[in-house]
């Protein structure tokens, strides 16, 4: 069995599970974001009366942080009565940011522990080896009612990594690289594992981002095993025993895919879906009227440090205007106490509160209609941040950092090639 | 409510890959009120979607409908809009998931788009997995669905089931 597969028989109280079966499985994280107001009605249209245990429930205030209309506030305030009347103590204010970075900082993520919030995004555990996927407010609220969700055990394809990472390059352009080349719908329903010497050598930060993507392929859940840099991470912030799973030698993968980092390039996917992939050098020089650097995907410590390097001295363009968003308070703090805000903020760009901001099209940091941005995040549907003729550029933190510096979409190998920035750990 | 067997309604048909974000726009999330997220159903894709569609109408796409966000809102709207069922050739799983909470059939059959076009009159037995296009004659095989889906969606969602539940457990301790 793959350790995936192993994880789940555990919560589900089995020996063994396969492919396509459907297991009830016990869940350790269950995270609600501010977005879903229907999570605490479908809890109580089905009967709820009590969450099945406070502790494990964590709510976030992360979308709507802090709130830009009078209906967010009333969300917010119903949410937090309802935590007050729950014994919901883990209430992750306006202060605390998305949802994902901060169970990262606060060290609730566990390997082999089942982690669900009400986030597509919840792939990103799979950073830690946990087992991460995103549900809607009624599935959250059967959790909070039973403690349990169902699953379809998932058929698993693994991709390695193998080679060198170029100058300029990060764990965001691979992810884009293969979205780009597998499509927008290979995942669905599947689990992916990521593997090989090249995530060997990736931080937990860039870790995060890869697994974070994999669900814009469509992925259910994905997986990195647990290795050095996991345990270096997990020291000094779990709190409680973990088992880590082990995959058996002779698993077959539903597939395995090969890809040499070396060849990789910046790449950006182009509007309006995340699987048109290309070369960044196809939209070289393209103007950019909003560079957006934030999200759960591409707003950590190491994405400010390396935009911070890149606009050491320098100042952005007139035309162009640079929004900065902290994936957390934590992230903030860091980027404080080492200079990246202060250096970002002297470059001209404008830093809001932690949290998911524009990502998302609801507030700081909008588009108008024929704007182009170029995003650290990780969608560029349509209307995503804002009008829908807005036009959206994903990209690697440091080619958001070195477009705004230029005004158009550039490649940031030109101010990597000295510099000492890994994109490794 | 118990899931009707068979639907039958006016085809509207999409493309691939049609996100949340075009089924609910992300600035219209923070509406909770049905009659409110009822307005916005397929904003981001055809703005005129909800003055066009009648309740028993039915949505047809390619491959990974409702891709992208969690937000419930895409199957709600969906839902309130008396969408009969959803037929594409594949859905977004967290998507696939909320509607079967809901009770919103969503069927999978990979040849949907090549059989049925924009206004095209639909039937589809549900339980049979049979789709007919009444305009054309043309039929197809959904792909089944597995009996534990089944029964959510037959019990009018996950809603009745687990509220079935918490009743018999309270009547229990009693």
């Amino acid at each position: 069995m793959h350790a995936i597969e192993k994880l789940l028989a555990e919560k589900a109280g089995k020996h063994q599970v396969a492919t396509g079966e459907i297991v009830n499985c016990d869940v350790d994280i269950a995270g609600i974001n501010d977005l879903y107001l229907q999570t605490v009605r479908s809890f109580y249209e089905m009967g709820g009366e009590k969450v099945f245990d406070a502790d494990k429930i964590v709510m976030f205030f992360d979308h709507y942080a802090p709130c830009a209309t009078i209906t967010q506030a009333e969300n917010h305030k119903q949410f937090r009565k309802f935590c007050f009347e729950q014994g919901i103590e883990k209430l992750m204010d306006i202060d605390q940011g998305v949802c994902h970075q901060v169970l990262a900082d606060k060290g609730w993520v566990h390997p082999g522990e089942i982690v669900v919030v009400t986030d597509s995004h919840t792939t990103t555990h799979g950073a830690f080896g946990a087992f991460g996927t995103g549900v809607g407010a009624t599935d959250l609220a059967t959790i909070m009612i039973t403690g349990k969700l169902w699953f379809m055990v998932p058929e698993i394809f693994r991709i390695n990594l193998v080679g060198k990472l170029q100058p300029g390059v990060f764990a965001k352009d691979i992810i884009l690289h293969i979205i780009g080349d597998l499509g927008a719908d290979y995942g669905v329903y599947k689990a992916v594992e990521f593997a090989g010497p090249v995530v060997n050598g990736l931080s937990i930060s860039e870790r995060m981002c890869m697994c974070n993507m994999s669900t814009e392929m469509g992925c259910k859940t994905s997986y990195i095993q647990p290795d050095a840099v996991t345990m270096e991470y997990l020291h000094n912030c779990v709190a409680r025993p973990y088992k880590i799973y082990e995959t058996d030698t002779d698993f077959q993968y539903a597939a395995e895919l090969t890809y040499d980092v070396s060849k990789i390039r910046a790449q950006v996917a182009a509007p309006s879906s995340v699987d048109n992939v290309f070369e960044l050098d196809k939209y070289a020089g393209t103007p950019v009227d909003e560079a957006y650097l934030g999200s759960c995907t591409g707003g950590r410590l190491q994405d400010l440090a390396v935009a911070a390097q890149i606009l050491q001295g320098r100042h952005i363009p007139k035309t162009t205007r640079m929004i900065v968003v902290p994936a957390s308070k934590k992230v903030m703090e860091d980027a404080m106490e080492l200079g990246y805000i202060q250096t970002l903020m002297q470059a001209g760009a404008t830093i809001t509160a932690p949290g998911c901001a524009a990502c998302l099209g609801v507030h700081q940091g909008m588009l108008a209609g024929g704007e182009v941005c170029i995003s650290s995040t990780n969608r560029n549907f349509p209307g995503r941040m804002g009008h829908v003729d807005g036009r959206i550029f994903l990209a690697s933190p440091a080619a958001v950092a070195a477009s705004a510096l230029e005004g158009k979409i550039t490649d940031p190998a030109v101010y990597l090639k000295t510099g000492d920035c890994g994109n490794g750990r | 409510m118990v899931m009707k067997t068979k639907v039958r309604g006016k085809a509207f048909v999409f493309g691939k890959n049609i996100d949340t974000d075009q089924i609910y726009p992300g600035r219209f999330v923070e509406y909770t009120d049905v009659e409110d997220i009822k307005k916005y159903a397929m904003y981001g894709a055809d703005e005129s979607f909800v003055k066009n569609f009648d309740p028993g109408d039915i949505i047809v796409a390619g491959t990974n409908f409702g891709c992208g966000s969690s937000r419930e809102h895409a199957a709600i709207t969906l839902k309130a809009v008396g969408a009969g069922a959803v037929l594409a050739e594949s859905f977004g799983r967290i998507f696939f998931r909320n509607a079967i909470n809901l009770g919103v059939p969503v069927i999978t059959c990979s040849e949907i788009t090549k059989i049925i076009a924009e206004g095209d009159e639909v039937e589809v037995d549900i339980e049979a997995g049979i789709i007919k296009n009444l305009t054309t004659g043309a039929t197809a095989a959904a792909v089944p669905m597995s009996p534990y889906i089944m029964n959510i969606l037959q019990s009018g969602g996950i809603k009745p089931m687990i509220k079935a539940m918490q009743e018999t457990k309270k009547s229990k301790n009693r």
